[in-house]
């Protein structure tokens, strides 16, 4: 470590001369310029008291901070120019921000203004070892390696290598317990079918009424689950919510277009989609009532419920799923089955073959 | 004024009439020589106590994210007294009215405890939000300093890529992070990851199974990623932390060109109080303004989201901003997805997020050994470049962030689209294009902004800058006098190396034999040509000095102006 003060030109001159190649010769460090404090007895005095001043709020904030803490009332709210907000919370936070930054204020005044301010030159190194020391290690490298007895018994090394890599095996066999192994027959169980299924009740997503085909309007959007539904709680209401959710919407039955294979899917052009976005899985839910469109807020996947659910702007692949439904003796609406294909995002081993297409009949 | 006083070095009566100052913290003999006798301190505060750190207000980005991290660790800490990561259903009984008898999971009603029912709990929850999206913050905004002041060359390489790796680690810490309160937002965040993990191709299904332990969102997610935010994740920050510290201290810090600097030293205050003082007390600033942040300005109420709902969403749903970016790109990629026989190709899912996430993190991870695969560079570097002065670079890193900021833009289209009122269609195809063509473009202004620089630096350095003084000429004709600049600024503006391009070696020699020994490809000659090529060259002395005898300044200028503009020049 070859630290010293070294303000003096001169003294800065030598490493100048190893630069002699360049345009203009190194100067050498700028000379040292006093500070007001440094040289203003009154000035040093002034900002010694401003570094005591700032360190004696603190203790005050502080105070204020345990009284606002245990005295001021939990609901109690201020207002300032239409902005408002719970006293204790501002409160709290504007006496420890301000006690906090004033230590900090405090110190940094104390470095720039008080400490000394005298520029160090210290020396730097290349990051390598020196040649020396790279041969001293590796001498002791060799003495290590001969002490081993790895040269000639070399397949120790090999074999442990080889324990290690394999030791790793069982380790990682550990995880396989993470999640249920999704193969074909536990994605038919699961992520291939809702609870939808024939006969099961369209019901309104919040009250869980059925709902009546007459009671729907032409224009309308209604978010809609299978009454199935309501029996579930937990993780399983949720699992099961995020692929059943569906929309159902009411259109005039000449202003749409309806494929002949799905001609008995609706009831006087009220249609049922599924409401699971099939780009990422976001539940839909911005309808356009003129365009019939029907628009993801997530990434804007816009969706043509007019003509089968099919993509027309955005980066969704695939149109959405409908739902094949009916009217009960009483009317309401129920499912004549489940979804014909999965919902929601795409995976892998998704079959998306016979996912309906634009044009397809 | 500050030269010492030289006498004073070698005064026999000076140094005899210095009475011996008593040993500081009472010598060795106390508690301190205690510690030493056992760890051996006194030998290793010797060598660090006053080791010399630079300064520059740009060296302070890095410590900003390290002191926000910090905070995390602090305000996390307090968090964790009272979340409950669990998904198990519980009817809300806290005390903010409006969801009163809600059902909802564990996670979302202990953090409305923590925001309504424990006192300080509002702000230390703002505290940990604000100061995570600073620390993101602030380590990119430091990494923009190190990639164009060109820090990361060698010797520390390897520096950059702990950064690069703490980077994509503060991302996913943030993630997880904002995830857990499981409200309606993290909950439509997690719906997007869940629908990101399943379009990896092959692995996709099976990762999802294995992260949510089956469906989405099953009964364990919430505390996986607990487990992940609050050890995982900040265990192995805290090693990479420690590590890329470490490294700062053994190489030295960078410090940028200027008179006295040179590649075999470092200039600055020691640490020793001058550095404790600065660096604690802008822990203190960063501190107290999270805290101010904390408590006054508002983040993430979850209050008003409400529960995770899936069959719910907000219109105008946003993360954080760091995986803005991410969000933007999958919104504009258009929806390519292959059927491949029985399975699906999710394109429009995988590359934007996925692909687009590891490709951001490769190219940062690459660049270092790109750069002096091109230069050729073997040098260790310690004075900084200034940006202007490595023209490609500083071009290509204006194009990165351009690019990053186009992509950022796309994540809030919708919103961009209502407040301009216009087509939220045309906004996608719009910056369809803009992510290919605004780089291009931020490319090559940069590139003509860095050599105009480069241009007037060298301009400067051979006529001296500006005076502001119209000099009208014999003839009538009226010109600026220019004052020479000062030593310390002509050294700054031309002590830059011009690097060497390469040229490539060609196949046979002079003499028709085929050379050997390290080549140099056609390829990297090119590359070399073009990241080199254009750079303007410092003038040479031999220029200065012509320059110095042509054109004396101002010689129609009276005695006493003279002065003033030599004043002037030493006012500089």
């Amino acid at each position: 470590m070859n630290t010293d003060h070294c303000p003096a030109r001169h003294a800065a001159h030598d490493v100048a001369v190893v630069d002699d190649t360049r345009p203009v010769a190194d100067p050498g460090l700028e000379e040292h310029v006093e500070r007001w404090t440094d040289v203003n007895p009154s000035a040093g005095n002034r900002a010694y008291r401003q570094v005591l001043g700032m360190l004696a709020l603190v203790p005050l904030l502080s105070i204020i901070f345990v009284v606002i803490y245990f005295a001021v009332p939990r609901d109690m709210e201020v207002r300032f120019l239409g902005w408002h907000s719970n006293a204790m919370h501002v409160g709290l936070g504007l006496t420890a921000g301000l006690a906090i930054l004033l230590i900090g204020l405090a110190c940094i005044h104390w470095a720039k203004q008080l400490m000394s301010d005298v520029e160090m030159v210290e020396e730097r190194h290349d990051a390598n070892s020196s040649p020396e020391e790279r041969k001293e290690f590796l001498a002791a490298f060799q003495a290590g390696a001969d002490d081993s007895a790895l040269g000639r018994r070399k397949l120790i090394g090999g074999a442990l290598g080889g324990a290690l890599g394999i030791i790793a095996i069982p380790a990682v066999v550990t995880l396989a317990d993470m999640g249920p192994h999704p193969g074909p027959g536990t994605r038919r169980a699961t992520i291939e079918k809702t609870i939808w299924a024939e006969g099961v009740h369209l019901v309104n997503d919040v009250t869980y009424a059925r709902l009546k085909a007459s009671d729907l309007e032409v224009g309308s959007l209604v978010n809609a689950e299978p009454e199935t539904l309501k029996e579930l709680e937990g993780a399983h209401l949720h699992i099961e919510k995020a692929k059943a959710a569906i929309v159902i919407v009411r259109m005039e039955p000449d202003s749409i277009k309806i494929p002949d294979s799905r001609r008995d899917w609706q009831v006087g052009g009220i249609l049922a989609y599924s409401k699971i976005c099939t780009h990422v899985g976001c539940p839909i839910s911005l309808w356009e009532r003129q365009t019939h469109h029907l628009l993801c807020p997530c990434h804007q996947s816009t969706f043509d419920l007019a003509d089968s659910g099919v993509v027309v702007f955005g980066p969704a692949a695939r149109a959405l799923p409908q739902l094949p439904i009916a009217v009960d003796a009483d009317g309401y609406l129920v499912a004549k089955s489940d979804f014909t294909v999965p919902v929601g995002p795409s995976y892998f081993e998704r079959d998306s073959r016979d996912d309906f297409k634009k044009g397809d009949n | 004024m500050a030269r010492p006083a030289e006498v004073a070095k070698t005064s026999p009566a000076l140094e005899t009439s210095t009475p011996e100052k008593p040993a500081p913290l009472g010598g060795m003999g106390g508690p301190l020589g205690w510690a030493d006798d056992r760890l051996g301190i006194a030998a290793l505060g010797k060598k660090n106590l006053r080791k010399v750190f630079p300064d520059h207000w740009s060296f302070l980005l890095g410590e900003i994210a390290l002191y926000s991290f910090i905070v995390l660790l602090l305000t996390g800490i307090f968090l964790t007294i009272w979340f409950r990561p669990s998904m198990a259903e519980v009817e809300y009984a806290g005390s903010y009215q409006l969801l009163k008898g809600v059902h909802m999971s564990e996670a979302m009603a202990s953090t409305l405890d923590i925001s309504f029912d424990v006192r300080g709990g509002l702000l230390v929850r703002q505290i940990h939000h604000w100061a995570a999206l600073l620390f993101v913050a602030a380590a990119m905004a430091h990494l923009l300093r190190v990639f164009f002041t060109g820090a990361f060359r060698k010797p520390r390489e390897i520096n950059w890529l702990i950064g690069v790796g703490l980077l994509s680690l503060a991302t996913i810490a943030g993630f997880t992070g904002y995830s857990l309160p499981d409200d309606l937002l993290s909950g439509t965040g997690l719906r997007f990851v869940d629908g990101l993990i399943r379009s990896i191709p092959l692995i996709g299904t099976w990762a999802e199974f294995f992260v949510f332990g089956g469906e989405f969102p099953g009964h364990v997610v919430i505390s996986r990623l607990y487990m992940a935010h609050i050890l995982l994740i900040p265990g192995i920050l805290l090693g990479l932390i420690s590590a890329h510290l470490a490294l700062i201290v053994y190489h030295k810090h960078t410090q940028y060109p200027g008179p006295g600097r040179t590649e075999k030293n470092v200039v600055g205050y020691p640490l020793f109080p001058v550095y404790m003082a600065k660096a604690g007390g802008f822990f203190f600033v960063v501190f107290g303004v999270l805290v101010l942040m904390g408590g006054l300005m508002q983040i993430n109420p979850i209050w008003k989201y409400g529960p995770y709902n899936p069959a719910q969403v907000t219109a105008g749903s946003q993360p954080d901003w760091y995986m803005g970016w991410v969000e933007g790109a999958v919104r504009i990629m258009p929806g390519w997805e292959s059927h491949i026989g029985s399975t699906t190709w999710s394109w429009n899912v995988f590359l934007p997020a996925v692909a687009l996430m590891g490709l951001f993190f490769t190219l940062l991870g690459v660049w270092p050994f790109v750069e002096a695969w091109i230069t050729g560079d073997k040098r260790e570097h310690h004075i900084l470049d200034r940006p202007r002065n490595a023209a490609t670079r500083t071009a290509l890193g204006v194009a990165g962030m351009t690019c990053y900021a186009m992509f950022w833009i796309s994540g809030g289209n919708d919103i961009l689209a209502t407040m301009f009122h216009v087509s939220l269609n045309a906004v996608t195809y719009f910056m369809r294009v803009a992510v290919f063509v605004a780089p291009v473009i931020a490319f090559i202004i940069t590139k003509r902004i860095c050599l105009s620089l480069q241009r007037a630096d060298a301009e400067k350095v051979l006529h001296g800058s500006e005076s502001g003084i119209i000099v009208r000429s014999p003839e009538g004709g009226y010109s600026e006098a220019h004052v020479p600049i000062t030593a310390d600024e002509a050294f700054s503006l031309t002590q830059h190396e011009r690097a060497e391009i390469a040229v490539p070696t060609p196949n046979l020699d002079d003499r028709g034999v085929k050379t050997k020994g390290k080549r140099v490809s056609g390829l990297r000659a090119r590359l070399a040509q073009w990241f080199l090529g254009d750079e303007i060259a410092p003038p040479t002395r031999a220029e200065i000095e012509a320059a110095r005898h042509r054109t004396p300044t101002s010689p129609d200028l009276p005695e006493v102006e003279a002065d003033e503009q030599r004043e002037l020049a030493d006012r500089h």
